[in-house]
């Protein structure tokens, strides 16, 4: 059996524009004055059946627009996609399909259609709840919007998850801990907190560099939050089932399970990237970030890659041992030796479970809540020399 | 082919100044005057060829110039210029030199006064037994105080400067009137162009083009091209390719009689089979006995030197050989360190030549280097008799085998104005001072203290600059051991013990050090995921403790199927970044901090 197996398959499709620019994001998201939703939408149909016949007879688990701001398309090219996939591949009894979705009320309008289309899971980035810092982090709604937003899809989809940006600017653990509670009121079976990042790139970034970016957590204030995010949650029957996902069990989003299971995915669209089984060879694919070029290079050769990376069995063994143990389930050492063809280091295993950050059950390999804040640093030391 | 001069035409001297008196401009002037250099090929402190030597305004290596200067009385001179180093590193460079000519220039900025350094190389010159011709400089500044400045070089030194000759070296004011008075008022050389050949190796150094070049001060007898000459303290024989005096560029001569200076190469390999006061003499019918005064290279202050890239090692140690073909005062031995890896534990003749030298290879050879804390030259004094040298802290030996340990002491002269008296004071106190002298010239306090070398390789010139704002002068002369209570201060991280931290302290000392140390590597070594004790310790007590609280907080908050490729990348790119890391048990220190904490200006 293919390892990607254990994971599962998926189908990510991207679409990468936006209204505006949110100043903390590095996603792969443009803002256009106008889009050919019908080109566009040839393209990735030209996609599917590129991959399609790579992949033939696959189970898929699961799809997933992200952006960008996919809740700007058109439901009819949600729908015209959806439909070659269900052409393309047998589908699993339990498809998710999932949209991201801005909690804005354009937005809202479409949800029945994309229901229509096949939609039937919506993630909507919420990200705060109070309008003061909704403005700071850039957002075009409110609150009040989001929340209206946030009922219909409620109303409209199976499953509804949003989510949030903590740690913010001037944000105290008490603010957090209210915004936190009122927002469990909110929430149906899933959510995910996010830390703020200041990533390179985004104007927080170029803030941040010139000094201009005040008021942020310390780390230990981020840890706190982090400790009590995990606390409120898990007793309100949402635990973290990975690092900043939470859910009740069984409502885990299945498309994002397949990337921290290390199963396969292909990606469709503009900087998307895929893992692909094939012939036994593991490949990662990876499409041009630019939508121009993108859109030009499927139209001209019927293929929006550019040339995919062999991974090695070292470079697949790492990968799988920074995405497992992200999840609350861990990791299985016995499917982590037939990945790399190596057992972790067992002395750095020893102290690792010594200091308190992973712990050992039977096969599994898992991230304590303490190693799961420093993370980063457990998987560099695990992955060292 | 021009021949010897008679001596009554030759003055040989050499100029006293301190650093930024003027000394360079003035040598450039003399040189300048007498049309020695053409004046398009003039350029600034002609004389200093080392870029660090023109950077820092400090002479290196002695260096020489024949001046033709025709005098008043008619007759035309043979003026041979040495410029010696000024620092006290390079005293017995400096002494050597001084031997080499009969008078010297004592060049004092008219605005500033007499400085230590000055005091330092006006001892040696009257050591020497020179005539010396008080030179004030800068007297054209609005600050200058002419008259004030020869009382205080009559109080201070002990010279009369009634006669001092006043000039403007950077104008050229007063030039014509030096020459004079090294012709007027310097002594003619002595010598005996019958004897067998005495002459004195001043100096030598590696030229690309020529070899190894030896800079030499003729005493009796004759020395020509051809002729086979021995050193006498290495009991090398060469044949002389070429004699030649310096004007500044080689001018070739047929020969060299007493009281002349000049250079000549011989088909020499290394500069360190040269001797700086070595005696020359002729391979055959040579000198009974060599000159008085040879001393062999003696380092005085021992540091390791590292590579920051592990896999510059080889090139370290052709960069090192390279250099100290060039410099026979500099010693090296490979050293391993657990922190560092491999390096070599060097000596040098002082903190100046250990900087000096650094530079130079990490600017020449382009290398970049880590430099452990400079430590002295103890004397363990075993139980069972014997006595070890130790050089480095990490081998000192089991303390229960131990007599007592004595270290260096030096004698420093420092020069202060009035205002920060106190501060330095204090600052020798400090540093476990004992007060010698004080005196006052004017304003000026003259302190000269005994200390041990070991609190000033430390910190002690930074220390002194700050406190006294710049205006303080310091020189110091190596004077004996004494015996004191000292330690070996360890440093432990993580309960490991970090080789490359460990000092010999005085223990009055070792908490204060030891303290500011564990402060300065909280700050340097990052957070891990535990906490990190950091210690200093004698033997197995600590003195000072401070603990690394545990990093909480690093985690990618998203990490989808879109971040997989670049987060293994990064996580690949930190494999690399480790090898900047040196691991001690389980904590890893990056390079960058040992750079930091060893710094010597902290």
């Amino acid at each position: 059996m293919d390892d990607w197996r254990n994971g599962g398959f998926g189908l990510y499709l991207h679409w990468p524009f936006c209204q505006s620019k949110c100043p903390y994001c590095d996603f792969n998201s443009h803002v256009a004055a106008t889009i050919d939703q019908h080109r566009w939408g040839r393209a990735y149909l030209s996609e599917i059946h590129r991959i399609g016949a790579e992949t033939p007879g696959r189970v898929l688990n699961s799809v997933f627009f992200g952006g960008g701001t996919p809740s700007l398309m058109q439901p009819d090219l949600v729908a015209a996609i959806l439909e070659t996939v269900r052409a393309t591949w047998p589908l699993a009894n339990d498809l998710e399909v999932t949209l991201e979705a801005n909690p804005g009320s354009v937005e809202a309008g479409r949800f029945r259609g994309f229901r229509e289309a096949g939609v039937n899971r919506v993630s909507m980035g919420i990200q705060a709840l109070n309008d003061a810092d909704l403005k700071k982090l850039g957002r075009l709604h409110s609150v009040a919007e989001a929340r209206a937003a946030f009922d219909v899809a409620r109303t409209t989809f199976d499953r509804v998850s949003f989510d949030l940006i903590y740690a913010r600017q001037d944000q105290s653990l008490a603010d957090w801990r209210q915004e936190l509670t009122e927002a469990l009121t909110m929430a149906a079976d899933h959510l995910s907190m996010y830390q703020l990042t200041i990533e390179d790139g985004t104007a927080f970034g170029d803030r941040f560099k010139r000094g201009k970016l005040r008021g942020l957590p310390p780390d230990d204030l981020s840890a706190d939050m982090y400790v009590l995010t995990q606390d409120i949650c898990a007793a309100a029957g949402l635990p973290a089932y990975e690092v900043s996902n939470h859910a009740q069990p069984g409502s885990e989003s299945r498309h994002n399970l397949i990337y921290w299971r290390a199963g396969d995915y292909a990606g469709i669209g503009p900087g998307a990237h895929g893992r692909l089984t094939l012939n036994g060879d593991r490949w990662a694919t990876e499409a041009p970030r630019s939508p121009g070029e993108w859109l030009a290079q499927v139209e001209r050769d019927g293929n929006g890659e550019v040339p995919r990376a062999r991974l090695d069995r070292q470079e697949q063994g790492l990968e799988y041992l920074m995405m497992a143990l992200r999840l609350s389930e861990g990791l299985d050492l016995p499917r982590y030796r037939a990945i790399s063809g190596a057992d972790p280091d067992e002395r750095k295993l020893r102290d690792l479970v010594e200091i308190g950050m992973i712990e050992r059950a039977g096969n599994r390999l898992r991230a304590t809540t303490d190693g799961r804040m420093v993370l980063n640093s457990v998987i560099a030391d695990l992955a060292g020399d | 082919m021009p021949r010897m001069t008679q001596l009554d035409l030759i003055r040989n001297f050499s100029i006293v100044a301190h650093i930024d008196h003027g000394k360079s401009t003035l040598a450039d002037r003399l040189i300048q005057l007498t049309g020695t250099v053409a004046e398009r090929d003039m350029k600034a402190q002609i004389l200093d060829s080392m870029d660090i030597e023109r950077e820092r305004g400090i002479t290196i290596k002695a260096n020489t110039v024949r001046i033709e200067y025709p005098a008043k009385d008619g007759r035309t001179y043979i003026l041979n210029l040495i410029d010696t180093p000024g620092h006290v590193d390079f005293a017995y460079e400096v002494s050597r030199s001084m031997r080499a000519v009969e008078g010297s220039l004592l060049v004092v900025d008219a605005s500033q006064g007499v400085e230590a350094q000055t005091l330092a190389n006006v001892y040696q010159a009257l050591d020497a037994g020179h005539d010396i011709v008080p030179v004030l400089n800068k007297i054209d500044l609005p600050a200058a105080e002419p008259e004030r400045v020869k009382t205080q070089i009559e109080d201070v030194i002990g010279l009369d400067a009634s006669d001092a000759v006043l000039i403007s070296a950077k104008s050229g004011l007063g030039i014509p009137d030096v020459l004079e008075a090294i012709v007027t008022r310097l002594p003619p050389p002595k010598g005996d162009r019958t004897a067998p050949l005495k002459a004195m190796l001043v100096d030598s150094w590696y030229d690309a083009y020529l070899g190894v070049v030896v800079m030499i001060r003729v005493m009796d007898g004759v020395i020509r091209k051809g002729d086979r000459v021995k050193m006498m303290q290495t009991g090398a024989v060469y044949g002389i390719d070429r004699l030649a005096v310096l004007k500044p560029q080689m001018v070739d001569i047929e020969e060299l009689g007493p009281g002349e200076i000049g250079v000549l190469t011989a088909s020499i390999k290394q500069v360190r089979d040269t001797r700086v006061g070595d005696t020359i003499t002729h391979e055959k019918k040579g000198c009974d006995a060599p000159l008085p005064g040879f001393k062999p290279a003696q380092p005085v202050v021992f540091c390791g030197l590292f590579p920051v890239d592990a896999n510059d090692f080889e090139s370290l140690r052709e960069a090192i050989e390279k250099l100290a073909l060039n410099d026979a005062s500099f010693t090296y031995e490979m050293e391993t360190s657990a922190a560092l890896g491999f390096g070599f534990r060097c000596g040098f003749l002082g903190l100046l030549h250990l900087e000096v030298v650094r530079d130079r290879l990490e600017r020449e050879y382009d290398l970049d280097l880590i430099t452990t804390a400079p430590s002295v030259v103890y004397q363990i004094y075993m139980k069972d008799g014997t006595v070890q040298e130790l050089h480095n802290p990490t081998d000192m030996p089991d303390l229960t085998y131990v007599d007592h340990i004595e270290e260096p002491r030096i004698r420093a002269t420092i020069m202060v104005p009035d205002d920060y008296l106190g501060d330095v004071l204090k600052l020798c106190q400090d540093r476990r001072g004992i007060q010698l002298d004080l005196s006052y010239a004017g304003s000026r306090a003259m302190v000269v203290y005994d200390l041990p070398l070991n609190e000033v390789v430390f910190d002690f010139y930074d220390r002194l600059k700050s406190v006294t704002k710049g205006y303080a002068s310091f020189d110091y002369q190596i004077t004996g051991y004494r015996e004191d209570f000292l330690v070996k201060m360890s440093i432990l991280v993580n309960d490991e013990p970090v080789d490359a931290l460990s000092m010999m302290v005085h223990r009055d000392r070792a908490d204060m050090r030891g303290r500011a140390m564990v402060e300065k590597l909280k700050e340097l070594i990052p957070r891990h995921m535990f906490k990190i004790p950091i210690q200093a310790a004698i033997g197995s007590r600590v003195i000072a403790r401070e603990t690394l609280s545990a990093m909480r907080k690093d985690v990618t908050a998203k990490c989808y199927g879109g971040d997989a490729t670049r987060k293994r990348k990064l996580l690949d790119k930190q494999k690399a970044g480790k090898k900047k890391m040196r691991q001690f048990g389980k904590v890893e220190i990056p390079q960058q901090a040992f750079i930091s904490a060893l710094k010597m200006d902290n």
